[in-house]
């Protein structure tokens, strides 16, 4: 018979063996004369079910998973390339609640599409917002951009509209376009999906950003940890350009932008956005002074849009659908939606992209299903590893950028880990400060030394030295490097020392009262 | 730091000097190319060899000790060769929420090293890594560039043992 298979090439999946599911099914499809044509998608995001296999049928898509190599005999004997039953059939893909329940704005293709297939890509709406792009002048588009409310999804959640503004109005033949793409926060996996699961939309972002700031050039500084995504982006940017989407003359406009991928060298520093500049130009990747901002002297001293994998592929939609229409997700300040990421000890960890305002306990348990061990989630941190600890008593935040900062925390990426009760609170605060004594760039003083330091005064505390005099010596030493560094890491590495501290007291051997009267 | 670099047969050197040279070629003309450069000579050598600091200090109009300074700085650039097998274990707190300090204890055990040494007969390098990307399948940990997720010790052990296999 003849059918068309869906196996992801995204990480994750691979992770767990789609690989092996993929040449299995061929093998059987071979062995058994059926025709089977077969995508390699991005991610649907639901990993726990990873390796996920979805038939086309004339009803829609059907899921099976999580399939191993093993299974695939059992899945074309019940007939799955018609949707035939199977214990590991899931129904159709759209109407598995997680997925359901979504709402996918910038994740609208992932998983559904051919990652590098130009066409199907263009019959999933992609390039129509590039159209309107050129049509416009430039700052036209920057104002459906600031209309929009898109913030920055990398984690400062500045508005990218007035950043790019910034940029226009800055004097200057030569500007860039830069992509962070250095997603070096545990629990995060967002920007990875994107690049491997829809490359066109990042690429498709990018060019627009150029467009409306006058950018000929521009780099996606994308991590060495993600060889695989470096393979797709490659392959991408290499099929944008011979349809003519990218390089000379786009869309037979008579406008260019020519893109280049850069592999970071495993520096979580890189991450923040002037160190990523340094290391674009060949450097050592310490963090520069600001100002001036990298939108007046960025790149090689050029003005310079800077923005997340996230932000530049959410950047499509605003200009196809209209700002309106983006604006109308979210809560306050925090307009539209996004990707958040389940990670650590959860039962369902994946991928929500969800309007702002949904709170962590909904992720938590209506979409996560609690811990995989099966034990009390006890904390869960937020935005990485420069986020907060967060106890069961403040699950019931909304994501909202201003409402995480109101407790001390941060929405920052997006990441989502959770802990269960087994977890040693003072350990994470240790591991905290030596995080960020392995990966300061060792430019200023208490980003430097106060890690190596705040890992010392930790260890004391833990083995009971001077208990009470120690745990304010490290509260102490918290503010100096929440006021004293230069940038986020060392300015927020004391949110989760202090967060662990404050809400998990009895972790570090002091009560509770007495930690907090410091 | 030392290196212990084609101090054998004259062919490495060769195929040293060939590969570096070749990748100066490749990317000194594109902005900013020093990152490139030394990416495209670990690529082919696993590792970047002392003679290669002069080199590529002298093509790109650098000082020695800016080169120095650089390869240093980044944990992926290496200043003498790994094993045969690079294992990448993540230690981040997405892969300790689901024990990836017992993993790294069995790893270690397993392997008879420590992080960032290299095995007595020169098949594995073990290092540490801060977040692979598979959170939602942790503990993951990548071999020889591929990543590997839920990955237990005996899923470690397998995999593991297939690479001394083919060795």
């Amino acid at each position: 018979m003849n059918a068309t298979a869906y196996v992801p090439s995204d990480a994750a999946a691979l992770a767990v063996g789609a690989e092996e599911v993929a040449r299995a099914i061929q093998r059987t499809a071979a062995a058994r004369g059926d025709e089977v044509q077969l995508v390699r998608n991005g991610s649907r995001g639901l990993v726990w079910l990873e390796p996920l296999v979805e038939v086309a049928t004339p009803a829609g898509r059907i899921a099976y998973g999580p399939v191993t190599p093993e299974d695939v005999a059992g899945l074309f004997t019940g007939g799955f390339l018609s949707g035939g039953a199977h214990a590991l059939r899931l129904g159709l893909t759209e109407e598995i609640p997680y997925l359901k329940r979504q709402e996918r704005l910038t994740f609208a293709r992932v998983g559904i599409i051919d990652p590098v297939s130009v066409s199907d890509y263009e019959a999933h709406g992609g390039w129509r917002a590039l159209r309107n792009a050129l049509a416009m002048g430039g700052a036209e588009i920057v104002e459906a951009i600031v209309q929009s409310g898109l913030r920055g999804r990398g984690g400062a959640a500045f508005p990218a509209g007035i950043k790019w503004r910034t940029v226009v109005n800055a004097p200057g033949e030569i500007k860039y376009v830069v992509c962070n793409a250095d997603e070096g926060d545990s629990g995060t996996f967002s920007d990875r999906m994107i690049v491997e699961g829809d490359p066109f939309a990042l690429i498709e972002g990018m060019t627009i950003s150029a467009l409306a700031v006058g950018a000929k050039r521009g780099y996606v500084y994308l991590r060495s940890e993600y060889p695989d995504a470096e393979r797709t982006f490659r392959s991408a940017i290499a099929a944008a350009r011979s349809a003519g989407c990218l390089g000379e003359d786009i869309l037979g406009s008579g406008r260019s932008f020519h893109l280049e991928l850069r592999r970071g060298a495993g520096a979580y520093i890189c991450g923040e956005e002037t160190a990523m500049l340094e290391s674009l130009e060949g450097k050592r990747g310490m963090v520069r002074f600001k100002p001036p901002l990298p939108a007046i002297e960025g790149l090689f001293g050029k003005p310079t849009v800077i923005n997340n994998v996230i932000t530049f592929a959410s950047v499509p939609i605003i200009l196809d659908k209209g700002a309106k229409y983006y604006a109308d997700f979210g809560m306050g300040r925090s307009r539209g939606t996004l990707p958040f990421q389940l990670a650590g000890n959860i039962k369902r960890g994946g991928l929500v992209e969800k309007a702002f305002g949904i709170t962590l306990r909904e992720l938590l348990y209506d979409y996560g299903g609690g811990s995989a061990s099966g034990r009390p989630i006890r904390a869960v941190q937020v935005g990485g590893p420069l986020g907060a600890y967060l106890p069961e008593s403040q699950f019931d935040t909304p994501l909202d950028y201003e409402a995480f900062t109101a407790i001390g925390g941060m929405v920052g990426h997006g990441g989502i880990v959770a802990f269960d009760d087994t977890v040693d609170m003072a350990q994470m605060a240790r591991y905290a400060m030596e995080f960020c004594a392995i990966e300061s760039c060792g430019k200023c003083t208490p980003c430097r030394i106060g890690s190596t330091r705040g890992v010392e005064v930790i260890d004391r505390i833990r083995q009971g030295e001077r208990r009470q005099a120690n745990v304010e010596l490290l509260r102490d030493l918290c503010e100096t490097m929440l006021h004293g560094s230069l940038c986020a890491l060392g300015g927020m590495t004391p949110f989760p020392v202090r967060s662990a501290l404050e809400h998990f007291p009895e972790d570090f051997g002091v009560p509770g009262k007495a930690a907090r009267a410091a | 730091m030392s290196s212990t670099s084609s101090s054998g047969a004259g062919g490495a050197v060769d195929r040293d000097h060939k590969a570096i040279a070749e990748a100066i070629e490749a990317h000194r003309e594109c902005e900013g190319p020093l990152l490139p450069v030394l990416h495209a000579i670990q690529d082919r050598l696993g590792y970047i060899p002392r003679e290669a600091i002069a080199a590529v200090a002298h093509a790109l109009n650098l000082s020695r000790a800016e080169v120095h300074g650089v390869i240093s700085f980044y944990h992926d650039f290496r200043a003498e060769p790994a094993g045969r097998h690079m294992v990448r274990l993540c230690q981040a707190e997405a892969c300790q929420s689901v024990g990836s300090e017992a993993l790294a204890a069995h790893a270690r055990a397993r392997l008879r090293v420590d992080f960032h040494q290299t095995s007595a007969d020169g098949v594995f390098t073990l290092e540490p890594v801060y977040c692979l990307g598979g959170c939602a399948c942790s503990p993951t940990m990548m071999l020889d560039g591929r990543l590997y997720g839920r990955v237990t010790p005996e899923r470690f052990d397998r995999l593991v043992a297939a690479l001394e296999r083919d060795k």
